[in-house]
């Protein structure tokens, strides 16, 4: 990548521009409900994913708890306060449904989207590419607005009846039948419906995102310029534009089949309920790269900023996450090995499966590569980088265990593949989230985050999630099955560790906030460049906070610090 | 007439699955009570209450008992730890007893997982020297290099090599997997119920019976692990081509035997084929993979794998034919030392 140098001219503009944009600020209400301004609409974003990730991740320690132990020890209590003191045990159960469906569908939609993309990618975006804003200010404001009525929906949904009990269990993937004439009642329509507002509040934003880095790049920041975060959302933007479309019409047909008597996915009418795995995976496999990608931009700047090196090999780079996001479009079945299909179809999956990891694994060595030669000081983003990296191999090479179909046969299903997702997206995505807000939280706040309650933050995490979900590798080999309530006693050893470290985890959320708050409170103030000669990117010329409105005055992009 | 009363048996434990554990109990279960009292509990509270007739040592309940050359179906067999279920604390995958879950496993075991162990550990110390060497306080002034296209081609094209290695066996085991069975395999058809599976033999004549957990109780006292346990098991013959036709009856289920390298989804509206061969007689457990309702986790498998002769002597204790024979055998002798593994 080539050393992005602001116009500092330009830059020390903005400082004078300051005290002027303050002045503009809209009053609170308007502010923050009629905003049109990226970087609040970003602040939104993030504030509303850290609150969907507590509660899902409120959610996943029920389950853990539950989990904890072989035998039902806490289900039918809490059955007891949804359904109503006479629960039975199958209300009890289908409470275990709805915890997983309202697990994945959260931290899918409602965590890692809205803070990857919303946040950061309205947050940095614009700067980056030394834009004033994004392209469609109300429509930004839409997209966010739009995730409000999703969530309220998908929480709305857990007290209405679904089937068994309250509350739509379904799995995240709402598989038809089971999300058809398996679940009678309204909360399936409402989780159904919670999913079309938020995927077009996501089109919209992909629009949006599209728009603006095609059109509204400052004079000289040629495509090839552009720093990787941005690389990394246009890819996404993309993914986005192609695949939630599928999903809208994939779950679209479930509610026609749920209430006005198709039968896109029933045999009976002449429909298949293959089908609707066949198009839920073709938007739910972009979509893992949709979570993951942004988080390899986030990755790739402050690798580079913290080894005071320019990204190794950055049209690599670039291209691996176009060619994951090409790839990841004609993979989807491998999510589908075990329903039958034919040999030769299984064959071609297996393969273009495993051709990803080829772009992936550049990735991991030009990060390697970048750090390579540098001179290295481990602030808190860096440490989560640096834990990024690894753990995500170690999450990418189960992937290409289970790419195979062969294998997959036994592995399909259970906690291994519980596991390696885990491993890409809690430990993968979730990482590069961490990385991310430590990264530009001074700024976004203005204010230097606690270097100690960072670094302690990474570790009890660090330490935490792989007691968590490393186990998992062992139960899902041994063969115990994904989404069970209870196991046999075989088992239970592993599922005691995995329990454990959910607790160690937790703490280093509370970490976490704490370190938000206490920063946010009495933080020392951040300059407008705390990382030193490392950060090249535009937004490290301006003040931090930023000014209400920056670039009023476009930055010129310098063709000299090439090499 | 017998067979009458055994559709009508089926289809009761069709439509009402919850009276099945109080339904008059299928031959393995009473055969069981019979030849192994201390281990067994039949699912029945009082298991002869139904076939009053019957001496007591051949109370295969059900279907034979109007026979007048009964066959004796063999005893439930005793499950062995380790075989067939995962165990306490396991860390790797279940023993393999067939030939396609065997090369799998050996794909795993000794290709895959030392190369992804391999390539972790290679990212891993990459990382600690970096880390080491290149911190600041050792290398104070960074380099500027950001380009190399010789080692950029190396790390593209190893891959590419690994992967096409990883490939070729791997393709190889699909081919494998989905060998057609020969004509003389043993054909089964297994439907997956919200939550229980039926079974039937159509070649056989033998029409379905379900298969419904056994509570814990139950369970412990056959000597069984809980929640793995079904009461009737799905009886298959060793070292004979099976073909299973998995169908779902209402949503997706999954039919998932970890130890035959089994799982094969349930789909209303579609027959899925898996075809495999067993190379030991045991207890092999499986529980349902994919997500079907309230009670998923509750819907467990298990295959009871007998040599041919038990097998046939257990189609004719059902009131079916062997090997698509016109008519049943006379009944064999009990086979002694049955639960050999």
């Amino acid at each position: 990548m080539t050393t992005i140098t602001a116009d500092h001219h330009g830059a020390s503009d903005h400082g004078a521009h300051d005290h002027h944009d303050a002045d503009h600020k809209p009053a609170f209400f308007q502010r923050w409900f009629m905003s049109t301004n990226h970087k609040d609409i970003g602040t939104l974003y993030l504030i509303f994913a850290i609150i969907a990730g507590i509660i899902g991740g409120a959610i996943s320690g029920l389950m853990r708890a539950e989990l904890a132990e072989p035998g039902i020890q806490y289900l039918q209590a809490w059955a007891q306060m949804s359904d109503g003191p006479s629960a039975t045990i199958d209300q009890a159960y289908h409470l275990w449904n709805v915890l997983i469906t309202a697990h994945g569908l959260i931290m899918v939609f409602f965590m890692v989207m809205p803070a990857i993309i919303g946040g950061f990618g309205n947050w940095f975006v614009p700067i980056m590419i030394g834009a004033p804003d994004m392209a469609f200010p109300r429509m930004n404001n839409i997209s966010f607005w739009l995730l409000i009525p999703a969530f309220a929906l998908l929480l709305g949904s857990t007290f209405v009846p679904g089937g068994t009990g309250n509350g739509a269990g379904t799995g995240w993937t709402v598989y038809a039948p089971l999300s058809t004439s398996g679940s009678a009642g309204p909360a399936v329509d409402m989780a159904i419906l919670s999913l079309h507002i938020a995927g077009a509040g996501s089109i919209l934003g992909a629009i949006n995102f599209i728009t603006t880095i095609l059109n509204m790049r400052a004079p000289g920041m040629t495509l090839h310029k552009m720093p990787l975060f941005v690389w990394s959302v246009l890819v996404t933007a993309f993914l986005l534009l192609l695949a939630l479309p599928v999903l809208a019409a994939a779950i679209t047909m479930l509610l026609t089949d749920r209430n006005f008597g198709t039968t896109f996915y029933d045999a009976a009418g002449g429909g298949d309920p293959e089908l609707y795995q066949h198009l839920f995976w073709f938007f739910g496999h972009p979509e893992v790269y949709i979570m993951i990608l942004p988080g390899f931009g986030i990755i790739s700047q402050i690798v580079s900023t913290f080894s005071r090196k320019p990204v190794f090999g950055y049209l690599g780079m670039a291209y691996a996450m176009v060619a994951i996001g090409v790839v990841g479009f004609v993979v989807w079945a491998h999510h589908m090995f075990t329903t039958g299909m034919s040999v030769n179809v299984k064959m071609y999956f297996t393969a273009a499966t495993m051709v990803i990891a080829v772009p992936t694994g550049i990735k991991i060595f030009s990060w390697i590569a970048t750090i390579w030669g540098g001179s290295i000081s481990f602030k808190t983003p860096m440490v989560w980088a640096l834990g990024f990296i690894f753990l995500f191999t170690v999450g990418g090479v189960t992937g290409v265990v289970l790419a195979n179909g062969g294998v997959d046969d036994v592995l399909h299903d259970t906690y291994y593949v519980v596991a390696h997702f885990h491993y890409v997206l809690s430990l993968g995505a979730v990482f590069s989230l961490f990385a991310g807000f430590y990264y530009w939280f001074p700024k976004m706040s203005g204010r230097m985050y606690s270097e100690f309650l960072g670094q302690l933050h990474f570790w009890v995490f660090f330490v935490g999630v792989n007691m968590l979900f490393f186990p998992m590798h062992f139960l899902g080999l041994s063969g115990m099955p994904r989404r069970y309530p209870d196991y046999p006693e075989a088992f239970a050893y592993w599922n005691k560790v995995a329990t454990h470290g959910y607790e160690i985890m937790a703490v280093g959320v509370l970490i976490f906030l704490v370190n938000v708050f206490w920063s946010l409170l009495a933080g020392k103030k951040a300059e407008g460049n705390p990382w030193g000669e490392g950060a090249t990117t535009l937004e490290w010329t301006l003040t931090s906070p930023p000014p209400f409105h920056q670039f009023e005055t476009l930055p010129v992009i310098e063709d000299a610090a090439h090499h | 007439m017998m067979k009458v009363k055994s559709l009508v048996l089926a289809g009761l434990l069709a439509f009402a699955p919850a009276m099945a554990l109080s339904s008059p109990a299928l031959a393995q279960d009473n055969a069981a009570a019979a030849a192994a009292p201390a281990l067994a509990t039949p699912v029945d509270a009082d298991p002869r209450s139904s076939d009053p007739g019957a001496p007591a040592d051949s109370a295969d309940a059900n279907v034979a008992n109007a026979s007048a050359a009964p066959a004796v179906a063999p005893p439930r067999m005793k499950p062995t730890p380790g075989i067939g279920m995962p165990m306490p604390g396991e860390i790797t995958l279940q023993k393999q007893f067939t030939d396609t879950g065997e090369t799998a496993r050996w794909l795993h075991d000794k290709m895959l997982l030392p190369l992804i162990t391999i390539i972790s550990l290679f990212v891993l110390l990459l990382m600690i020297y970096v880390m080491i060497r290149y911190r600041r306080s050792a290398n104070p002034v960074p380099s500027k290099t950001a380009h190399n296209t010789f080692i950029e081609v190396i790390w593209t094209v190893v891959p590419v090599l690994i992967l096409l290695a990883i490939a070729v066996p791997s393709i190889g085991l699909l081919a494998d997997q989905y060998k057609p069975a020969p004509k003389d395999a043993l054909t089964v058809k297994v439907t997956g119920y919200q939550w229980y599976w039926g079974y039937e033999y159509p070649d056989n004549g033998i029409p379905e019976y379900v298969s419904n957990m056994l509570p814990r109780d139950k369970a412990e006292a056959n000597g069984e692990p809980y929640l793995l346990a079904p009461d009737n098991r799905l009886v298959l013959p060793v070292g004979r081509p099976i073909k299973l036709i998995i169908t779902g009856a209402d949503v997706i289920h999954s039919f998932a035997v970890p130890s035959l390298w089994v799982k094969m989804d349930a789909v209303p509206g579609r027959l899925n084929e898996k075809s495999f061969t067993i190379k030991a007689p045991g207890v092999y457990y499986g529980q349902c993979s994919e997500l079907c309702g309230a009670r998923h986790g509750f819907m467990p498998i298990a295959i009871e794998a007998l040599p041919a002769e038990q097998f046939d002597q257990w189609l004719l204790s059902q009131g079916g034919k062997v090997g698509g024979a016109a008519e049943a055998k006379t009944a064999a002798a009990p086979v002694a030392g049955s639960e050999k593994i």
